[in-house]
């Protein structure tokens, strides 16, 4: 099998905290939402300047740079603060249930409805308009990103085999050692193959985010995502057709350059007893690795950091006494941090009643028409998610039982999913505009082009994993080919398919927030729905209808994923396992 | 409870002053999430003496790893204290090893990187690690090697890493947890003749060893002492030293008695174990506690059938130890089939011999659906476990019951997971012998479907 693993957003499944939790957790999102927004109501009086933006061609490669610098900051901040997060979370069990819950929820809320008022806060925040919405949208694009990388790097350090576990311990291995030598190591691979999916997610972000307006208020940046804009707004398809080259040429590029490498090389941190026969290659890792400056610089500057620091650690209580591993648990808690806790409980209920109070403008039209949008939003995001699954299944397992081409699409599919829908966007509303469709069908059709890829990638894993003498066996009783599906290949594919739902929907439901509603060519095109009401709702200012509206959508989210996939996961990981 | 185990074990074991480990009463609970605690080891007495291989063995589930842990610092005991020369464990600067049965070696680094990783850890500069380390690999037959990585290579030469980084640090104990079970019984005997080579000529600077084995054999080849631990919860059974000249003959008189005492010892928890053979030990009694369950052997039925076949062909009567041999069985594959067996009357143990009974003879002889019936009716007579599951399943209207409501009545008695593979071992018996089956999507016992449907019919007649 050419692939590990499937290519997907890690889903919190095996947990079981009390429900206060859950609540305690909402509370601090309301908290915070208000913290957001009475930030940012200051400012709002302010006129704000726009930035031109250019679209002759000559420009791009500066805005394309500028969108690079803004997506690599945010990469590494999430890199960051995912493996603080992660480390934190498994070391500390008395907080540990209120980071997982804080995580599960977090990474199902889509996080763009939260844009308008995060672009508010941080512009009032921080003087010079320019940074405010810089450092709005590196925010926005850490926080879409930052939950999943954290969410792999905790549940890798929750599964570190006990045994290695004592080996650490017994051998007097400082935490800065079982850090490098261990923990990283261990997590590599599923940091590795979740960066994949989190930086797609933040390219289709970042498109969006570069080119948000608010009412009359214009908060573009300079960056592909507002070239493209500019250029469909100018009519302009060269400038446009080159945007989107330049987007899918940044995708490609980093697959091979960065990805493909990264993969390759994180290889030697798989956890096995046996060498498996196949291995993913990438000439660029093949070409590193004959240089020989890099074969020998990075180790010795490496040496000279590590050395001191081993040799004074290992003076250190920490590495003279082997202590007992379960220790944590037992550790008292100092009034002080009582004391902070409750008053940070207060903090944040008050926070919270303001945010509900905030609510009372709302009336009652205002909630039938968020009702009508939240239903209208649920089918189409699950309309969107059955027409992938109903044409990326028989492709997927054609191609997934055919070796050789599976070996091919696969990492196609894998480009296609990391190209932002975004960006296509634009075109499509210009087909949409000429044929006089309507934006029910185009927003659909942009979750379609956003979410399909995961599915596809998915399914075609699957169908690889399926053992060739099960497939045997049906040949040999001769299988109808229905009973060939419904026997082998659906239940087989199944937990991959579930998995590729999964990250399929999260992207679904973040793409209802922009595929709603839109401005083109002068036009405001929208549709019934909750996506389109929270952009209505920054359009002219209502953070009520704004906060209601986020609140309807994370509830549905949340409670799908409870309900239904959580559940569809169990069993895949039950019933639907292959084992090998 | 307290007179399971007191020290001075053996006449000739030097006093308590020169151990270099020692645990005093040390007791051992785990907490179940229903408030009750669960006794894994009760109070216990043991010393660990320079100059001496200790063998700690026992049938699974006797907390043989818990107490390595507790004796490494790796965990804390719940009641008691452990000593390393004198000093409170976890305030000393204790000098150990472990030889894991996983190994547990760093797969990311190369042979020497996981060799030199604990001399990095104490701060040894880089050119003293490399030496050191090399020296090592020679010593255990390595050298060549330490550029490759774990998992080029096979189980044997990985331990032989799992040894060379363990010895590279001069320990002054190196504990072993299982070391050999991982590998195959030819690899695992030369690394066994290698370690004790190793021991014999000091070329390992290590002043005494602790071995934990569920090997008989390997734990009378190899030990000077032994201790044998019986289980719920974990104690000391029975500690002697092993007098026999090295190199040990397994043909040997001697050598043969002892492991049958071993056997005997094992194979009969509730009686309070004879002196070993030529031994001058002090014999130890422990009163069992009354248990409302027994604990179900994991033990396959197919397996039961199986031994009792042989023991036909022997003519009805075999000593455990050859049986052990022949099947080229460990004790930990055997014991469980023979306890199964002992436990639905089908099989006796008598000194060390395993005899068939009656019921057994004709058990074995049986075609499958009388063996079915035969098993079915042993176990529901014997077996308390199945029978109230049985009885819980007739009574209720629906005929299903919740695997939950037997795990709460399990977890009084049991942990969780051996209360998990009690209920494991429950369902593969109990669908064996058509007493009831197991719904594992709804996690509910339910009546096998034969009879379900039978019982349907006569309710609706009500």
């Amino acid at each position: 099998m050419s692939l590990p693993r499937p290519l997907a957003r890690s889903l919190v499944t095996v947990r079981r905290t009390p429900f206060f939790i859950d609540l305690g957790v909402a509370a601090c999102a309301l908290a915070l939402f208000f913290a957001i927004v009475s930030t940012g109501v200051y400012w709002f009086q302010k006129p704000i300047p726009v930035v031109p933006i250019s679209s002759s061609i000559g420009a791009l490669h500066l805005y394309a740079f500028y969108s690079i610098v803004r997506m690599a900051i945010a990469y590494f901040l999430s890199l960051a603060f995912a493996i603080s997060y992660g480390y934190i979370a498994a070391y500390n069990p008395r907080i540990e249930p209120w980071m997982v819950a804080v995580l599960d929820i977090l990474q199902s809320i889509p996080v763009l409805s939260f844009l308008p008022p995060v672009v508010l806060a941080m512009v009032s925040l921080i003087p010079g308009h320019q940074l405010g919405i810089e450092m709005s949208v590196i925010l926005l694009i850490f926080t879409g990103q930052v939950w999943n990388l954290a969410f792999s790097f905790y549940s890798s350090l929750k599964t570190i085999p006990k045994e290695m576990l004592e080996a650490a311990s017994v051998f007097r291995y400082s935490g800065w050692q079982r850090f490098w030598q261990l923990e990283m190591p261990f997590s590599a691979i599923g940091l590795v193959w979740n960066s994949i999916v989190s930086v797609a997610g933040g390219w289709f972000a970042l498109i969006f985010c570069e080119t948000f307006t608010m009412g009359a208020r214009n908060f573009q940046l300079p960056g592909l995502g507002s070239y493209i804009q500019t250029a469909t707004n100018n009519g302009d398809v060269h400038a446009l057709l080159a945007g989107i080259a330049t987007v899918i040429l940044i995708v490609v590029a980093t697959d091979q350059l960065v990805w493909r490498p990264l993969i390759a090389w994180s290889d030697k941190f798989k956890f096995e007893q046996v060498e498996s026969a196949e291995h993913v290659t990438s000439p660029v890792l093949e070409l590193l690795r004959r240089s020989k400056i890099l074969e020998t610089l990075p180790g010795r500057v490496w040496n000279r950091v590590e050395e001191p620091v081993y040799r004074r650690l290992a003076k250190s209580k920490e590495c003279r006494v082997v202590r007992p591993l379960e220790e944590a648990k037992s550790a008292k808690v100092s009034p002080a941090l009582w004391a902070v806790a409750v008053a940070g409980g207060l903090a944040v209920c008050w926070a919270a009643a303001q945010a509900a109070f905030m609510l009372r403008t709302i009336t009652w039209p205002d909630l039938r028409l968020l009702l009508e949008g939240a239903a209208a939003t649920f089918l189409r995001v699950n309309a969107a998610l059955l027409l992938s699954a109903l044409w990326t299944i028989p492709v997927g397992v054609a191609i997934g039982l055919n070796p050789r081409l599976a070996r091919v699409v696969q990492p196609l599919a894998q480009i296609m999913a990391s190209v932002p829908a975004t960006a296509f966007f634009p075109i499509l509303l210009i087909g949409l505009v000429k044929i006089g469709g309507g934006l029910g069908i185009g927003s659909i059709a942009l979750m379609l082009l956003g979410t399909q890829w995961y599915i596809l990638f998915n399914v075609i894993a699957g169908a690889m994993s399926i053992p060739s003498d099960l497939r045997e066996v049906c040949t040999v009783c001769r299988f109808t080919r229905w009973q060939k599906w419904t026997r082998l290949i659906l239940p087989g594919i199944f937990p991959y398919l579930i998995t590729g739902m999964v990250t399929a929907s999260g992207g679904a439901w973040n793409a209802s927030v922009m595929a709603e509603y839109s401005h083109v060519q002068g036009h405001t095109l929208s549709t019934i729905g909750l996506g389109a009401q929270i952009d209505a709702a920054t359009d002219s200012g209502r953070f009520a209808m704004l906060l209601l509206a986020t609140i309807f959508i994370s509830l549905m989210v949340v409670t799908m994923n409870r309900l239904v996939w959580r559940r569809l996961y169990r069993l895949a990981e039950t019933r639907f396992k292959l084992e090998g | 409870m307290q007179e399971t185990a007191t020290p001075n074990a053996t006449l000739e074991a030097p006093p308590a002053a020169d151990a270099i480990i020692r645990a005093e009463k040390i007791e051992k609970y785990y907490a179940q999430p229903s408030q009750n605690r669960i006794q894994v080891i009760s109070a216990t007495d043991l010393s660990i003496v320079p100059g001496e291989i200790l063998a700690l063995l026992g049938p699974s589930g006797s907390g043989k790893s818990t107490m390595l842990r507790m004796l490494t610092g790796l965990s804390a005991p719940t009641a008691g204290q452990v000593y390393w020369h004198g000093t409170p464990i976890s305030q000393a600067e204790i000098n150990v090893s472990i030889v894991f049965q996983s190994f547990a070696l760093f797969p990311w680094l190369t042979v020497l990187e996981n060799v030199e990783a604990p001399l990095q850890a104490r701060g040894v500069a880089p050119a003293e690690r490399r030496e050191r380390s090399m020296k090592m690999l020679d010593v255990v037959g390595l050298d060549g090697f330490e550029a490759a990585y774990p998992k080029e290579l096979s189980g044997g030469m990985r331990q032989r890493v799992g040894f060379a980084r363990a010895l590279v640090v001069e320990p002054e104990v190196l504990f072993m947890d299982e070391p050999f079970s991982a590998l195959d019984v030819l690899t695992a005997e030369n690394l066994r003749s290698e370690l004790l080579e190793l021991w014999a000529n000091k070329t390992m600077p290590t002043k005494a060893v602790f071995l934990v084995t569920h090997n008989i054999e390997e734990a009378v080849l190899l030990a000077d002492r032994i201790i044998v631990l019986g289980r719920n919860p974990g104690h000391i059974r029975t500690d002697f030293p092993v007098k026999l000249a090295q190199p040990r003959d397994r043909k040997s008189e001697a050598f043969t008695q002892l492991v049958d005492y071993i056997y005997k010892v094992l194979t009969q928890p509730d009686v309070s174990p004879a002196e070993a053979p030529g031994q001058v030990t002090e014999p130890r009694l422990r009163d069992q506690r009354q248990m409302r369950y027994q604990m179900l052997p994991h033990a396959r039925p197919g397996g039961i059938a199986g031994l009792l076949e042989l023991l036909i062909d022997r003519g009805g009567r075999d000593d455990m130890y050859r049986l052990a041999e022949d099947l080229a069985f460990e004790i930990d594959d055997l014991l469980p089939i023979v306890d199964a067996a002992q436990m639905l009357g089908f099989l006796k143990v008598e000194e060390g011999d395993a005899a068939i009974t009656t019921s057994g003879e004709e058990f074995a002889n049986s075609e499958i659906l009388r063996q079915k019936e035969l098993f079915r009716n042993a176990a529901v007579e014997n077996v308390l476990l199945l029978r109230q599951i049985r009885r819980a399943l007739d009574a209720k209207s629906d005929h299903t019951v919740p695997e939950d409501f037997f795990m709460d009545m399990l977890g009084e008695q049991f942990s969780e997971e051996e209360s998990q593979r009690q209920l494991e071992t429950a369902v593969t018996w109990g669908r064996y012998a058509e007493i009831f089956d197991f719904d594992s999507a709804r996690r509910r016992f339910v009546l096998p479907d034969a009879l379900e449907e039978e019982i349907a019919p006569r309710e609706e007649a009500k």
